[in-house]
């Protein structure tokens, strides 16, 4: 198990939880960030302590302090 | 055409849905054709687009904010289950068109189920079938399992638009539906629904299911303490925020989960495979996100923009001006001198004049901001500023507003639209007036062109490094605002980001050009009005009492001097009288009166009665500042910055006790005044407009008056401690 924070660029995995807040938890999970569903770790801007994330063939990007309480479990 | 059934002569009411970046607004378009209307949803700034079926006013067409999702947490948000499902005073459409990206289908289908969870009359129109890799879902297959009626189109093309119109209106033409809830309640969710169910409001009108299941799905996952949704009984938002925070519990997961088994349900179902090659996308991030290559092309591109606004306006702003010269000179020739001439020429046609004046400026910011937004670079502008905006307290978006707002602050707080959040919005509008505009730039130029040595220094000029001294000053004071201002009065929880990112995709102009066209309307129409007002309002108070008690002198002087003079000498002795008695009219007149009445409160900041006429004129519009202090000097018309004897009138203005009025200190104090006070009525009127409250406008207009007071006082009194004149 790792946090999406720590992923290195091209990682995939699955989501296995997610510990934000109820409403940010919520967005995520109606955008389809499901536990079980595959997740890939697009690309990481080190300026911005910004992820970009692939997720249902959708693109999104969270800060890492919000991708830290996100826990993937690799494949 | 009318629809026969119990709606009779009202026209029929269609809803159309959709996530965001799903070509909505381009299906809206083909549907409506040239004819829509923009407004405001009401009590909030969220643009409402409203038209009519083409070529059949029997059936009216909304546009519902793009949602992922009907939850709602913000009032904002809360717009999109309001227009869908009839609540807080929206009437209740007779079908949602819910449009739906192929290429994106589980997350939009997410969207659709929730309004077939309601029981309303349901059609899918899908777009984006053409950037599908593989085949695109059937629509046929889609609409057997999803069981209701699907058409595909294209925004792009318009192709399907015929389709899509024959199947609204057959759907119209349908009995109201009778559906029963899309998919099974797990036992626990079941009991979670018949507690809330008697706690919704009658005006809901939610007796019965499928109705009550739905509003009470979506209490439970939108209602608790904190979210900011207005007209929510109190016994319902305790009552669901009970249930939601039951010991073992997790109701968002439980019900989104179970959504999104019967989303992936139907999937499984489908002919034809939805998915995208996002491969051209993915190359042009690795540059457009790279951490250095990125920032510089973005920075390039800003530096066009920026460009564009400052120059490509230039002579569209000189040709407006132009013309309402013209007709200013057209009507003082047609029409007998007098109150009504003069209020014609100077108050209404310069008064309306002000506000058209920024129409290039306006419409070329929506411009590059509609192609911006439509071709998904928008995004992208956000995730790269994030790190930096943040700092200060402000939303990764809010960099194109405050770049923007070093040509106008006015198309710049329209530009603040693209934010979702009203606390971030609001924000950014409270700072970006401190951004220097173009309209400092004449009073600048003057100041610092009669007050300041020509020489140079290590091998630059002076003046010009003074110029760009003011613009980083007031960058740095914009964002340390923001920063204070988002740490005291916009404090609330900072919402954490997330943001698509979209496949970039080429923009579609004429939806572009409409949209940059409808926002400006909008502008001219609401803010014009305040503007034209306010105009109006200063003139009346420079031109009046129109005589100082003895100007009959200067009748008798000018009897004097063409009995004395003739020729140039002539010429010249009578704009001199003329000249003296303007001046003396305006030390007389409602504004000299103010002006010397604020003269104990400018004086600290180094000022005399003749700068604060200058100041009140400038609180309508900066750049008056420059025609005031001619008028005030007693300069004749067509006084501008360039004016190389206004430049000498303030160089040689004298105290009576003989000291120079304009030192280069005096100078400093007041370019600070200048960059830091609100003095722009169209500024203020615009705020009013985007906030919906006086509140915000006058908050502005205080603190940065007395930010500019603070400041200049510290400067003058400062330097004169330092040994400076």
């Amino acid at each position: 198990m790792s946090r999406l924070s720590q992923l290195s660029a091209g990682t995939t995995g699955q989501l296995h939880s997610l510990g934000c807040s109820r409403s940010f938890k919520r967005r995520l999970m109606e955008l389809g960030l499901l536990p079980g569903t595959p997740v890939r770790l697009v690309r990481r801007v080190a300026v911005g302590d910004l992820v970009e994330i692939e997720c249902r063939g959708c693109h999104l990007s969270l800060r890492l302090s919000e991708a830290e309480q996100v826990l993937v479990e690799l494949s | 055409m009318s629809i026969p059934d119990e709606r009779g002569d009202r026209p029929a009411l269609v809803a159309i849905a959709g996530n965001p970046n799903v070509g909505k607004t381009s299906v809206f378009n083909r549907l409506t054709g040239s004819r829509q209307k923009v407004t405001n949803y009401p009590g909030v700034t969220v643009e409402r687009f409203e038209g009519s079926l083409q070529g059949d006013e029997g059936v009216r067409i909304v546009d519902v904010p793009g949602t992922y999702s009907l939850s709602a947490r913000s009032r904002e948000e809360e717009l999109a289950i309001q227009t869908v499902a009839g609540l807080g005073g929206e009437p209740l459409p007779d079908l949602v068109v819910v449009v739906i990206d192929a290429t994106q289908l589980s997350r939009n289908l997410y969207l659709a189920l929730q309004v077939q969870e309601l029981g309303v009359q349901l059609l899918l129109a899908v777009t984006m079938g053409d950037l599908c890799a593989g085949s695109p879902p059937d629509a046929a297959s889609l609409s057997d399992v999803f069981g209701v009626p699907v058409v595909a189109v294209s925004g792009l093309t318009g192709e399907g638009t015929g389709d899509l119109q024959r199947e609204i209106r057959k759907a119209l033409g349908r009995a109201p539906s009778t559906s029963t809830f899309p998919w099974k309640l797990p036992e626990a969710l079941a009991e979670d629904v018949r507690e809330i169910t008697p706690l919704l409001p009658e005006s809901w009108g939610a007796a019965t299911p499928p109705r009550s299941t739905a509003l009470a799905l979506w209490s439970l996952l939108s209602l608790d303490d904190e979210d900011e949704l207005e007209g929510i009984p109190k016994e319902l938002r305790s009552g669901a925020a009970a249930r939601a925070s039951a010991p073992g519990r997790d109701i968002e997961r439980e019900v989104i989960l179970a959504r999104y088994a019967h989303v992936d349900h139907v999937m499984a179902q489908l002919k034809g495979h939805a998915s995208t090659s996002r491969a051209s996308t993915e190359r042009a991030d690795s540059v457009l996100l790279h951490p250095v290559l990125g920032f510089a092309l973005f920075l390039g591109m800003m530096a066009v923009v920026f460009q564009a606004l400052f120059t490509w306006s230039g002579p569209a702003i000189e040709l407006i001006e132009g013309g309402f010269n013209w007709l200013a000179a057209v009507a003082e020739t047609a029409l007998p001198p007098g109150f009504a001439r003069d209020f014609l020429t100077e108050g209404i046609i310069a008064g309306v004049g002000s506000v058209v004046v920024f129409l290039p400026q306006i419409l070329l910011l929506f411009l590059f901001i509609g192609l911006l937004e439509d071709s998904g670079y928008m995004a992208r502008v956000a995730f790269l500023m994030d790190r930096v905006m943040r700092a200060a307290g402000l939303n990764g978006r809010a960099f194109v507003p405050m770049i923007s707002s070093f040509a106008c602050a006015i198309p710049a707080i329209l530009a603040t639209r693209t934010m979702e959040r009203q606390r971030d919005r609001f924000l950014t509008m409270m700072v970006i007036p401190l951004m220097t505009c173009s309209a400092r730039l004449p009073v600048y130029t003057l100041i610092i062109g009669a007050l300041f040595p020509v020489g140079e220094w290590f091998g630059l000029p002076e003046q010009g490094l003074l110029m760009a001294a003011m613009y980083l000053f007031s960058t740095l004071i914009a964002l340390i605002a923001a920063a204070v201002l988002s740490r005291t009065l916009f404090t609330g929880p900072s919402v954490p980001l997330l943001l698509e990112l979209p496949p970039y995709r080429r923009p579609n102009f004429g939806a572009v050009l409409r949209m940059m066209w409808q926002r400006s309307a909008l502008f001219l129409k609401e803010a014009g009005g305040v503007i034209l007002v306010c105009t109006v309002g200063l003139w009346l108070l420079l031109s009046f009492p129109a005589i100082a008690p003895g100007a009959e002198k200067y009748a008798v002087e000018r009897v004097q001097a063409e009995t004395t003079l003739n020729g140039g000498a002539l010429v010249a002795a009578l704009n001199a009288i003329d000249n003296e008695e303007s001046a003396d009219q305006l030390h007389n007149s409602y504004a000299g009166r103010l002006g010397r009445a604020i003269e104990p409160v400018i004086k600290p900041l180094g000022y005399d009665w003749k700068i604060g006429v200058g100041l009140i004129g400038a609180f309508a519009a900066r750049e008056v500042f420059v025609s005031t202090m001619g008028l005030v000097y007693g300069l004749s018309e067509g006084v501008d910055e360039e004016t190389v004897t206004l430049r000498e009138k303030l160089r040689t203005a004298r105290h009576e006790d003989g000291a120079p009025v304009y030192t280069p200190l005096v100078g400093l104090s007041l370019l600070v005044f200048i960059a830091l006070a609100c003095q722009c009525m169209s500024t203020l009127a615009a705020v009013r407009r985007e906030t919906a409250t006086y509140r915000w406008p006058l908050f502005m207009f205080a603190y940065m008056t007395a930010l500019a007071w603070g400041a200049s006082f510290l400067v003058y009194q400062g330097g004169r401690l330092l040994g400076f004149t």
